[in-house]
């Protein structure tokens, strides 16, 4: 790709000042979909002009100025209309022009909450807020945003426009919700957020240099949800555990591409300033003196093998403590049999091999490969070898992954 | 991307002169954007280099030379860095613009400078390559 300078200097630019820009127009028309046209009407004038007589001191404010002249513009022309078919009634109720200018500097950390709070509305699906979120707030293009979820960027195009349309249509309001409306429409936001990680922490190793690319940046976006909604403590959750399990991305591929467990990774390898920025992220949720919810317990979970600086000096029975709190928050059997193995670290196989006995009749485990294999490691621990055996076996036929397979039956093969 | 926005040393830092109010308070309101921007990696002010130490090598192999400061060229001094992630160098030198003047008399200077990928690291291609397998790149 051949971009000018000026023009990779104008990329770099829009990136910083895009979110805010669409944030702070949202406020005054009411509309994103609007909003960003205006801010892209903004861009091409950039680009016309910046090559030529230079880059403005500021260019946010520029970008800013400049969009807010053309919904000025809109406005008058619109007003012009409604005069023109007597609507003007209906007309101003819309916005003044006052509401135009009236958009301060300090407001725009409001706007970009309420923007993501609009990006990530439940009205729209799942997907569709991740599409608009790193739209609107990451400053992706459809293209990039295409090739981090491997499909085609009409289908994105598509999905954006339809989310624009369906938050104008629906009316939803530009706002922070508040009282108990807020730790639900928090909870979607968080959830957006760890989704985009997830979709680019699981991709394998060198396959695509866009996932890695959205692993960074929903960092990104929970870092800035930290600062501009500071008091909540699940924010610096969710934080906290992106910035952990960040710090392993290096450690988490062998030299053969294979996937590397966290008791055996290589713990030089681990970004201990993101480990270190984690730290301070769960430190702010107890400065805040409030409890710990889902995301914040997985945290501090992460954050035991973080500090453990190597493996045989991991906090088990604080981990297990720790499982143990998250299952009343988030009751489900995966929860609980991560538990088990942490029990099993802390006190012994036997008090893991209980926790595990009660999960068989589990029915969402019924295909989970993890079930078996957890209890044959325990079993061979207690010397129970043909049971062992049997579950490695159980386990090596339920999992997908052929590396897998073959270290669990290669595992089977030592019970005798 | 990783860069590392370095500020140089000046007398008055040097000589443990305590930054006015108004640039501090013009630091902490960067800091807070490169925070919200969720660029900021971290950010540290150095003590001036009369606490520090100074160890060198000037015969290979030999032993270390150590000399306790203060070092005399201020210019050559670091005062404090600044750590950020972003997705290009454009974008860096957009950030490191907007830092404020960290003199304001004349002697401001910051420095920017991209952090090595740790692939990069080996000049043969062969360590290379094993350093990026291993590092998952």
């Amino acid at each position: 790709m051949n971009k000018s300078q000026t023009e990779r200097i104008i990329d770099a630019i829009w990136r910083i000042e895009s979110p805010k820009l669409i944030a702070g127009l949202t406020h005054m028309v009411r509309d994103v979909g609007l909003a960003e046209d205006l801010a892209q009407d903004a861009l091409v004038i950039a680009l016309e002009k910046w090559p030529e007589a230079g880059i403005p001191d500021n260019p946010g404010a520029w970008l800013m100025t400049t969009a807010k002249r053309r919904a000025i513009d809109l406005l008058r022309r619109k007003k012009r209309l409604d005069e023109k078919y007597e609507e003007y009634g209906r007309g101003a109720a819309l916005y003044s022009e006052q509401d135009l200018a009236s958009v301060i500097e300090d407001e725009i950390e409001d706007d970009l909450l309420r923007l993501i709070f609009m990006t990530c509305h439940p009205v729209l699906s799942q997907e569709a807020r991740v599409a608009l979120t790193l739209r609107l707030l990451g400053g992706l293009t459809t293209d990039e945003i295409a090739r981090a979820f491997l499909t085609a960027e009409s289908t994105i195009a598509q999905r954006i426009v339809r989310a624009k349309k369906t938050l104008r249509t629906k009316q939803i309001p530009f706002e922070v919700p508040v009282g108990e409306e807020l730790k639900e429409r928090l909870s979607t936001v968080l959830e957006v957020i760890y989704l985009m990680f997830n979709e680019g922490y699981s991709a394998t190793a060198g396959e695509n240099w866009i996932r890695p690319f959205l692993c960074q940046e929903a960092l990104r976006l929970g870092r800035m949800l930290a600062e501009i909604a500071p008091g909540e403590p699940e924010v610096h959750g969710l934080a906290a555990l992106m910035e952990f399990q960040s710090s392993r991305l290096k450690a988490r591929v062998g030299v053969d591409g294979e996937p590397v467990l966290l008791m055996d990774q290589n713990r030089a390898r681990w970004d201990h300033l993101l480990i270190r920025r984690g730290l301070d992220a769960l430190e702010r949720i107890r400065q805040l003196g409030r409890p710990f919810g889902p995301y914040a317990l997985q945290a501090a979970i992460s954050a035991c093998h973080a500090q453990a600086r190597t493996p045989s000096e991991t906090d088990w029975p604080r981990i297990a403590a720790l499982y143990e709190a998250l299952f009343r928050l988030m009751p489900s059997p995966v929860v609980e049999l991560n538990r088990a193995v942490a029990v099993s670290r802390a006190f012994g196989p036997e008090f893991g091999l209980q926790i595990v006995d009660e999960l068989n009749e589990e029915a969402s485990l019924k295909e989970y490969h993890l079930l078996p294999s957890v209890r044959a490691d325990l079993l061979f621990k207690l010397g129970r070898f043909a049971e062992a055996r049997e579950e490695f076996e159980r386990a090596a036929a339920l999992t997908r992954n052929m590396r897998e397979r073959e270290l669990l039956m290669k595992r089977a093969a030592e019970c005798t | 991307m990783r860069f590392m926005m370095i500020v140089k040393a000046t007398t008055d830092s040097e000589a443990g002169e305590k930054p006015s109010e108004e640039l501090l308070e013009a630091m902490l309101r960067y800091n807070e954007e490169l925070a919200k921007a969720g660029v900021l990696l971290a950010a540290d002010g150095l003590q001036p280099s009369s606490s520090g130490v100074r160890i060198s090598y000037p015969e290979p192999g030999g032993k270390p030379k150590i000399v306790d400061g203060p070092f005399t060229e201020a210019k050559e001094i670091i005062a404090g860095y600044t750590l950020i992630e972003v997705k290009s160098r454009e974008e860096a030198i957009q950030w490191v613009m907007r830092m404020p003047d960290p003199h304001g008399k004349g002697q401001g200077e910051i420095e920017l400078r991209q952090i090595f990928e740790p692939e990069e690291l080996s000049a043969n291609e062969e360590t290379r390559a094993k350093i990026k397998g291993q590092f998952g790149l």
